[in-house]
């Protein structure tokens, strides 16, 4: 027997053991009679031991398995954008054509449309020197997006010709003088990270329009995220609201071991909503990847790793792409079933003893650089965990938090009343603001920082004041902390709180988010005076200009009309006094 | 397949079956064991490699010894499917139960089932009203939908489950449901309770049932499932039918699986159940939708009872996060003679807002909802602070909250076991007569149009 097939000794659910073939670790193999598609995970004696990422029930042992030669890789080029891919960039669209609305086994489709064509326009002339990541040309991918043809990394040369016009994405368009032709897809091995010159700082806030993320808990371009929370608590509407307002230029959504709904949404749902920043369809700048919680696991495993590389494909363009994943736990759990097959010594709770370092080489893949070509790019990436019971203090909650920067915990408690988006105030973080707020205060208001601050610690102040109310109630407060209290409820009920399934709450410009918290602020500071001008708390709190302000969110044009607004309130707050 | 029976068994490992030196065997298939006694068991391939197989029993293994013919029968578990399955009661393992003739199959469909394409899918969104205020005001359900109920022993789910398959309708249309009922080691008392309703008003002539009862083989437990929405998925593809796929209770599916789990020795997760769970229960949920180009529909309503009342205990906790919400039954509310006791705060429905607005249930079904949760959250709140400090330490908004939640225990959540309240003139009207119990300046939460326009005596028209 060759060296190139060998034969099935074991099957073990998802993971199978072949003899008779000495593979590379990572290289793709083709498992069985039906040629299943898998992936090379250890190598232990005579066998090697392979990930079968479709189901694998009916297979014998004695059936082949034949090498590939190659290691598990994406296909990048024109063509990813407004996909939905399965967890190794099947395209779900040619896998419903073979076989229908089930997904059986054994069907191959490539990653892009190799016949379609696209209008190259060359961007670089013969003679040019061009090296690894260089643009050489551009295609005009979606209405919003161009795609920038580059040269894949590890190639450089003087190109000796190159030629504009209609392609399907293997021709050759440009070839350089050592004699490599550059086509317009490139492939890349997903576990290897895509390289780039530096890593820079991240001082540019991705703008999500939800309130409480971009006002207390922000995130940098490039940056990191974490949203643990138990079931319910609203991890899938925020990474989808994140998909759907935040100023990326390029979304990669990871359904990862999640629900197939979820995806069948944000699918039908995406080519009819519009970007805020470009008034087109929220499609054109998106790619999906959806391996649901009821599809092959090893599959889920290389999802994420299909997603962030095509996520550090675009970033090599120089664009802002943020990539969501849903969950990561999911993606834990697959590591863990597999590992459990493989009869590894276990670490905390069953989880590989590689669990930890996976994690933080995933989220390392994230970052703000300079490009090879050149050009400024960056992933931020944000991930969804959903502990056990809600108790974060399992292994992949502590794994993330380890890394990521910013920390947006969601909280049952919250969820049950619908206070929504359900991110506890108080045990949230961000370690960003710092670096943005030389932004802020250069684009939206200099004394921004100021009104962040003012706001959040008077949620704490509300805090340690709602503890007290615990034991005597609230009418036994000074007047000055009943106010608190009150401005604190302004806060929780009129910013924090936002309904992502409605037309106008659903986003705020940063600019309005800082007109309302200073309206609050404003609030607190008009009723101050009226209070020790003689008027009652019950007063200044039931000015009917006071609803219509925190009511008026949800009307259209609320952002012209708030200083309006602001001004009946605090003349009606003065008015309080006159009637004492 | 000819069929060459083995003498070579070598371990007996609780439900586990060890053989040696076969022929190759096929991952996943089906296995026949001839006893001594001429008793035949059936089971199915969970490991196989050219030294040793592993087999999982359905029966169990007693009386299994060396001497024990094992057969492979050369293919997957399948079920023989027809419409005929309609009226009919099968047992744990799809063979009739209720004395009738074998099915005759118009196809023989593998249990297992493929994972629907997320592509192929259409998104749920046909509000089905079961004319219980708590669900359709608050957790409202559409068809396609997967909602377990999440209760606890003793309490009166199975009540509410069959008040549901009776009264669940599409408001405006007379397409009706089949009903697919599949029994999980539950008591013949439970089992007769369910058979006694469906049977008198009805339904049980357009039900088909699968039987595993308490008393039957617990690894049959883990196949019982998969056939009857093997049936579901063929009734509602294949023939268009809205099937409506109770099942109960999936504690005790995942007590067997816990037991394959650790037969095997694997490295167990959180509490002894193993680590692939989440995986194995969304290979029965995901079976729930409805997918383009098909007319049919699958709806879930999973029953489970909670271990210790304990929403966090893996079994609910991996269920949630895997279903499309969850309908929580509370003992507190039962103990108070409140039916249906069902806590709305906890409880959720993850497609309600694409069921319900204008068109489909009212405009203002959203927004009465929200103000329901955040005024009855808050109201709650404040008994427990009552009970230390007294209602004399409370304000005015914060005293008729108080009172909104008992009103709302009463007079909203209360409603008898045959009572069919439509989802406007009945729910929603009945929502806002009672949140004029509040000032409309605390209900925060509603639209000032809204306000303008139903409520009882703050409206305009
Ligand atoms: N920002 C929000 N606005 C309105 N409703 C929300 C919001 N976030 C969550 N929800 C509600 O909570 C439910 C559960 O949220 P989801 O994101 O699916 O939870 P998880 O992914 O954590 O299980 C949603 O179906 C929705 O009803
Ligand atoms: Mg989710």
């Amino acid at each position: 027997m060759s060296e190139e097939s060998g034969l099935i000794y074991r099957i073990s659910g998802p993971v199978v053991t072949a003899v008779g073939i000495s593979p590379r670790m990572y290289e793709v193999v083709r498992v069985g009679d039906e040629g299943l598609m898998g992936e090379v995970i250890e190598l232990h004696g005579e066998q090697s031991v392979i990930q079968v990422y479709e189901e694998t029930s009916g297979v014998k042992p004695g059936e082949p398995v034949i090498r590939t030669g190659q290691t598990l890789s994406v296909k990048l080029g024109p063509g990813l954008l407004t996909q939905i891919y399965d967890g190794i960039q099947r395209p779900l669209e040619d896998l419903e054509e073979t076989m229908g609305v089930f997904i059986t086994r054994g069907v191959d489709a490539d990653g892009l449309d190799l016949s379609k064509k696209w209008e190259f326009n060359a961007s670089v002339s013969v003679g040019d020197e061009v090296s690894g990541g260089s643009i050489i040309g551009i295609v005009q991918e979606t209405e919003t997006v161009e795609h920038r043809i580059m040269v894949p990394p590890g190639k450089s040369g003087k190109v000796t010709s190159i030629q504009s016009g209609e392609f399907d994405v293997t021709t050759t368009v440009c070839t350089l003088e050592d004699g490599t032709e550059i086509a317009m897809m490139q492939e890349w091995p997903v576990r290897t990270p895509r390289p780039f010159i530096q890593k820079n700082a991240p001082d540019v806030p991705l703008i999500t329009g939800q309130r409480i993320l971009d006002f207390l808990f922000p995130l940098a371009k490039g940056g990191t995220a974490g949203i643990p929370g138990p079931f319910g608590a609203g991890k899938t509407v925020t990474q989808q609201q994140l998909a759907r307002w935040s100023d990326a230029q390029i979304v990669v959504y990871i359904g990862c071991g999640e629900r197939g709904n979820e995806m069948t949404e944000v699918l039908t749902e995406f080519p009819h909503l519009m970007d805020p920043n470009t008034g087109k369809p929220l499609m054109n700048r998106t790619t999906m990847i959806a391996n649901t919680s009821n599809m092959p696991v090893a599959a889920r495993e290389a999802s994420v790793y299909t997603g962030i590389t095509i996520a550090e494909y675009f970033r090599d363009m120089g664009y802002d792409v943020a990539l969501m994943a849903d969950s990561t736990s999911r993606w834990a759990e697959a590591m863990r079933e597999i590992s459990s097959r493989l009869e590894e010594m276990p670490g905390e709770e069953g989880y590989p003893a590689y669990l930890s370092s996976r994690l933080a080489e995933f989220y390392e893949r994230a970052g703000r650089v300079q490009t090879l070509g050149g050009g400024d790019g960056s992933v931020s990436v944000i991930g969804a965990v959903s502990p056990p019971g809600g108790d974060i203090s399992e292994p992949v909650s502590q794994g993330t938090l380890r890394i990521v920067k910013v920390f947006w915990g969601l909280d049952a408690g919250l969820a049950r009343q619908r206070h929504f988006p359900a991110i506890n105030w108080l045990s949230s973080y961000s370690l960003y603001p710092q670096a943005l707020d030389q932004w802020y205060r250069d684009n939206i208001a200099s004394d921004y920082p100021e009104v962040r601050t003012k706001i959040s610690s008077l949620l704490q102040v509300e805090a340690e004041l709602q503890e007290i109310v615990q034991l005597v109630g609230s009418d036994a407060l000074p007047m000055d902390q009943q106010l608190t209290l009150e401005v604190a409820r302004m806060i929780r009920e009129f910013f924090l709180q936002q309904n992502a399934f409605h037309d106008v709450d659903t986003f705020s410009q940063l600019d309005l988010q800082y007109e309302m918290a200073k309206a609050i602020l404003t609030f607190q500071e008009e009723s101050e005076k009226a209070m020790a001008g003689g008027a009652g708390l019950e007063d200044v709190v039931n000015v009917p200009a006071r609803t219509d302000l925190m009511r008026g969110r949800f009307e259209e044009g609320y952002a012209e009309r708030i200083g309006e607004l602001l001004g009946k309130m605090s003349k009606q707050i003065a008015g309080t006094m006159e009637d004492n | 397949m000819s069929g060459k029976e083995y003498r070579t068994i070598t371990d007996v490992k609780g439900p586990l079956v060890f053989l040696e030196k076969t022929e190759p065997v096929a991952y996943g298939e089906i296995v026949q064991l001839r006893l001594s006694d001429g008793t035949m068991k059936n089971g199915q391939v969970l490991d196989t490699s050219d030294d040793q197989v592993i087999v999982q029993v359905f029966e169990g293994t007693a009386s299994v010894d060396r001497q024990t013919g094992v057969k492979f029968l050369g293919d997957v578990f399948r079920l023989p499917v027809s419409k005929g399955l309609i009226g009919r009661i099968l047992d744990g393992a799809g063979k009739p139960r209720d004395g009738g003739p074998e099915i005759v199959a118009e196809d023989m469909a593998d249990i297992i089932g493929a994972a629907i394409n997320p592509f192929s899918r259409e998104s749920p969104e046909q509000f089905i009203q079961t004319g219980i205020s708590a669900i359709d005001a608050c957790t409202s359900l559409v068809r396609g939908q997967k909602l377990p109920i999440f209760s606890a022993s003793g309490l009166p789910h199975n009540d509410i489950a069959l008040q549901i398959a009776r009264q669940a309708k599409l408001v405006g249309s007379d397409d009706d449901f089949v009903v697919v009922f599949c029994a999980m080691g539950i008591t013949a008392e439970e089992y007769n309770f369910f058979v006694h309703d469906l049977e008198r008003t009805g339904a049980l002539e357009n039900a088909a049932l699968f039987v595993n009862l308490a008393d039957d083989p617990a690894v049959e437990r883990l196949i019982t499932p998969r056939l009857a929405l093997t049936a579901a998925e063929y009734l509602a593809f294949e023939h268009d039918y809205h099937v409506l796929v109770i099942y109960t209770d999936m504690t005790n599916y995942c007590e067997s699986l816990r037991q394959i789990g650790a037969a095997r020795e694997e490295v167990p997760g959180r509490r002894g159940y193993p680590g692939y769970m989440y995986t194995d229960l969304a290979m029965l949920y995901e079976r729930a939708g409805m997918v383009k180009g098909k007319k049919g529909s699958i709806t879930q309503f999973p029953i489970l009872t909670m271990p210790g009342d304990d929403i966090t205990h893996p079994i609910p906790d991996l269920s949630g996060y895997i279903t499309e919400g969850q309908i929580v039954i509370s003992r507190e509310l039962h103990q108070k003679g409140i039916y249906p006791p069902i806590n709305v705060l906890p409880s959720l429905s993850r497609l309600m807002n694409a069921g319900i607005g204008e068109g489909k249930t009212r405009e203002d079904h959203k927004s009465v909802s929200d103000q329901l949760y955040a005024a009855y959250a808050g109201g709650r709140e404040l008994r427990g602070l009552v009970a230390i400090v007294g209602e004399d330490a409370l304000n005015e908004r914060d005293l008729q909250l108080l009172k909104f939640a008992d009103i709302f225990e009463d007079q909203f959540l209360r409603q008898s076991r045959d009572e069919d309240r439509p989802i406007a003139e009945g729910t929603l009207d009945l929502a806002w007569d009672l949140l004029t119990n509040i000032d409309t300046k605390y209900l925060v939460r509603l639209d000032q149009k809204w306000i303008d326009k139903y409520h009882p005596t703050e409206s305009k028209s």
